[in-house]
């Protein structure tokens, strides 16, 4: 039977190598352990020895050719008994077969196996409620600190417990622990103690701070968005929705183009006026809220703010802002509008100089040229720090605020 | 204008790897390279460099045949150009092995210079090929793996021949008969140990107290003390003035002790560290923020500007490729959208030197965890007590270990020996599991290896060793 030479594969991966040289050549006369040829592959070089006896009857590849197929025939051995026709008419019973081997070396179940493992949703399906998985460091951190292993949720692979999760557990608890919590009395369990959130604790800390050093004060205003809902209803009769809270965006970020004065913050050194026109979104996630931020919106039309405040919502419940996606900005947009809150005051987000806060708007009464009309009236709030935004820059802006709500065309322009 | 998902700028061991994974993970992506591919970890730094100090370890192996009773008769020589000549070609098969991977992945590579255009809604970026011809392409990100380059001394003219920085030192035309080295960090003790071996005299002049100030320091002495026996010279405490190229040679004016002193020598060596090539890419423009010639960047390897990401040397330190490959997979996974993708951290990333002997250490050095006011254990063990070793005739060094006395956190592991490079990845799975002493302690090592004496080194630390 003659003897095939293939391409062999040096890796797991490998599917096709160099044949950089022939160390014998047709005709020659090879014995077990000779070595035939040398092959590359990305890191490694080779050699090909002879496992049989006979003579080497042909040579299918050059010297130097590259990307040869694993499993194809580079070369044929006569053994002794063998014929030339022999020699022919095999070889091409193996070619035959060749494109199946290189297919088997793709499928093999073993790669199907890895993909399949990492396609897995580890969080969900693999979390065996029963088990809990925990590092041996972890486990002697949550002993010592006599902490329950189910009560931690591990953020290691797997669902692992591992230091980090320990220590993180451990703080908040710390802080549960302070003098406060420490009189009241342990034993009595009708309360639940939750403690902070990572979140929780930056929004207790950012808005005590806004209410000590900023001097708060307040502007209310009725705007009548009767002109801006038919406005609204029209362009929401096609495919494309936009909100009132698209509006207030757009309108704010008018206001302070026509206001610059009032976009600034309020620095221990300075007073800085921004070039550009930002404006933040507060948007209520899991255990607290997060104010993304639109820049440039004067540039950007309501289609473009609406669809990027989406995308912007969407990540922040999710978890995935960008730090540059939620910081900066002079001025944030509030709106509790859809909990029928008709109007309330916000807090503003420091370093930022105002805050608007949106209340419902609703049918009501109105007297026009001594005529009782019916109108739309949503309520709007300005807190101002009154480092920055005097009553009569704040009352400006608002005034522009309210002219571009009531008269939405203005927008355009 | 053609558009990528993603588009890598650098070849080297950030830059492929985040290539690749990207493609793993479907994403369209470009890798822009100006040289070669691998980077300099692969064409001028870590592969060469470990080329030539195989050298300089069957140098001192052959010194060392006589006690295995191996006779030698008649002379031993070598010539500096075929040694040079070996390292040349392990790069180079290995940049062409980068070159298979990355077209296995069909991931196309653009030669040329990549610099951001424009950054609004997608990233426009200009790739200047030969001088001459300038594309445009535009990608919704961009990976910034650009590396770094050696740090210079002002006044000090790397174009003169004499001068030298780590690339020069790597292909030397002949052999220097004496060479001034500055820095003795990993790179400069690597280059004093090497032309060490091969015969030069070598001077290395540090700043700190101490070589190798950022291993631990029980492991600086001991290693000062075994160059110091092959014939190396340290000035501690020490640093460059001024340099006189005059008459062909280096005559290196050094502030020693509050003296000076001039130190004559055929080469000056400068290994003082690398600074990040963040020149001409576009940053300014787009107003990403660097710090000291790096670029900043998040644990997800992201920069300030929105879809820009930075990986590898021209981020912060510390500065190896293997932190760089890290780092490439995170932010890959990260522009990808996968979620639970782990942070790297940085007290878990192994660093070692390939002088003779070797140097390995990660975590937390001796005074880095006294200075953290931790309650500590510590285990040493000499390889002297390691079956091993001695059968190797190689029993210099030793392996500490520092454990957090309340916790049994394994804080640090730092040796100096035959092979320890390898033992270190032991401990970084051992830290990335957080085992505490007791797994390692229960851990059945095989014998006889040198790993036993990273075993014996955690009993030391709980006196309970059993072979010293």
């Amino acid at each position: 039977m003659p003897i095939f030479i293939k391409m062999p594969s040096l890796s797991p991966t490998m599917t096709e190598g160099k044949l950089s040289k022939w160390l014998k050549k047709k005709g020659d006369q090879v014995t077990p352990g000779d070595v035939l040829a040398e092959i590359e592959t990305d890191k490694a070089t080779m050699e090909i020895e002879a496992v049989d006896e006979g003579i080497l009857f042909e040579i299918k590849v050059d010297e130097g050719a590259e990307n040869i197929s694993v499993g194809s025939v580079i070369a044929t051995i006569m053994e002794e008994n063998d014929s030339e026709d022999d020699m022919t008419s095999n070889l091409d019973l193996e070619m035959n077969n060749n494109s199946q081997v290189i297919d088997n070396t793709n499928n093999n179940p073993e790669y199907d196996e890895i993909k399949a493992l990492s396609n897995l949703d580890f969080d969900e399906k693999t979390i065996n409620e029963d088990r809990i998985r925990i590092s041996p460091l972890a486990k002697r951190l949550a002993i010592k600190n006599k902490i329950l292993f189910k009560e931690i949720k591990g953020s290691g692979p797997y669902g692992r417990i591992i230091k980090k999760d320990i220590e993180n557990f451990s703080r908040s608890k710390e802080l549960l622990n302070d003098d406060f919590n420490k009189r009241i009395d342990v034993q009595d369990n009708n309360f639940s103690d939750v403690p902070h959130s990572p979140m929780r604790k930056v929004i207790a800390q950012r808005l005590v701070n806004s209410v000590n050093e900023a001097p708060h004060f307040f502007l209310s205003v009725d705007c009548n968005v009767s002109e801006l809902n038919k406005v609204r209803n029209q362009i929401n009769s096609g495919a494309m929705k936009i909100s009132v809270n698209d509006f207030i965006v757009k309108a704010s970020a008018k206001a302070l183009k026509n206001v610059p004065k009032a976009n600034c913050s309020w620095n221990s050194d300075f007073i800085r006026y921004s070039n550009t026109f930002d404006v933040s979104v507060a948007v209520a996630i899991d255990d607290g809220l997060i104010t993304p931020i639109v820049r440039n919106v004067e540039r950007k039309g309501l289609e473009e703010i609406s669809n990027e405040i989406k995308d912007l919502a969407d990540k922040a419940k999710k978890g995935n802002l960008a730090l540059e996606e939620y910081q900066g900005g002079n001025f944030t947009v509030s709106n509790l509008g859809m909990f029928g809150i008709k109007n309330f005051t916000a807090i503003i987000n420091p370093p930022q100089s105002m805050i608007l806060a949106i209340g419902k708007a609703e049918k009501k009464p109105v007297i026009v040229n001594d005529e009782v009309k019916i109108s739309e009236i949503m309520n709007v709030t300005l807190s101002c720090d009154h480092r920055v935004i005097d009553g009569a820059l704040g009352s400006l802006w608002l005034n522009k605020f309210k002219s571009y709500i009531e008269n939405p065309s203005l927008m355009l322009l | 204008m053609r558009k990528f998902d993603l588009v890598v700028l650098g070849g080297g061991p950030g830059g492929y790897v985040a290539a690749i994974r990207a493609k793993q993970l479907g994403l369209n992506v470009l890798l822009i390279e100006n040289n070669e591919l691998g980077g300099v970890c692969l064409n001028w730094g870590c592969i060469p460099t470990k080329a030539l100090l195989k050298v300089s370890e069957f140098k001192n192996n052959i010194k060392k045949f006589k006690d295995f009773g191996i006779e030698v008769n008649g002379k031993i020589t070598f010539d500096i150009k075929n040694i040079i000549q070996r390292s040349r070609n392990v790069s180079k098969q290995l940049s062409n092995g980068v070159k298979h991977l990355l077209k296995k992945n069909n991931i196309e590579v653009i030669k040329g210079f990549g610099s951001i255009l424009k950054n609004k809604e997608e990233i426009i970026l200009s790739i200047l090929k030969d001088e001459a011809s300038n594309i445009k392409i535009s990608s919704k990100n961009l990976i910034i793996a650009t590396g770094a380059k050696p740090r210079l001394i002002s006044g000090i003219d790397i174009k003169n021949d004499n001068i030298w920085t780590a690339k020069d030192a790597m292909v030397p035309k002949s052999l220097p008969k004496s060479i001034t080295i500055i820095g003795s960090g990993a790179i400069g003790i690597e280059f004093a140990s090497f032309y060490n071996d091969m015969g030069s005299k070598v001077t290395v002049i540090e700043m700190e107290n101490r070589i190798l100030p950022n291993e631990d320091l029980e492991v600086s002495e001991t290693a000062r003390n075994i160059f110091v026996k092959r014939g190396i010279t340290f000035l501690s405490n020490s640093s460059l003035i001024s340099v006189d190229t005059s008459k062909n040679r280096i005559i290196s004016k050094i502030k020693f002790n509050n003296k000076t002193i001039d130190l004559e020598s055929e080469k000056l060596l400068l290994a003082i560290g690398i600074t990040g090539n963040i020149e001409n890419l576009g940053l300014e423009k787009s107003k990403i923020n660097t710090e000291n010639g790096h670029i900043v960047t998040d644990d997800k390897m992201r920069t300030n500007v929105k879809n820009i990401y930075a990986i590898g040397d021209v981020t912060q330190p510390p500065w190896l490729a293997h932190k760089a490959s890290h780092e490439a997979i995170i932010a890959s996974e990260t522009i990808a959208g996968l979620k639970d993708v782990h942070s790297l951290d940085k007290n878990s990333i192994p660093s070692c030197t390939y002088s003779y002997p070797q140097i390995a250490s990660i975590g937390l050095n001796e005074k880095q965890a006294k200075d953290k006011g931790l309650k500590i254990k510590i285990g040493s063990f000499p390889f002297l007590g390691n079956g091993k070793s001695i059968t190797m005739s190689a029993s210099d060094g030793f392996i500490k270990t520092i454990f957090n006395d309340e916790t049994g956190e394994l804080i640090g592991a730092h040796m100096i020996g035959t092979e320890v490079t390898e033992l270190i990845n032991s401990f970084s799975i051992a830290k990335q599991l957080e085992t505490t002493e007791k797994d390692i302690m229960n851990t059945v090592f095989a014998h006889p290896t040198l790993s036993e004496a990273l075993h014996e080194s955690v009993l030391a630390a709980y006196n309970r060793a059993i072979h010293f």
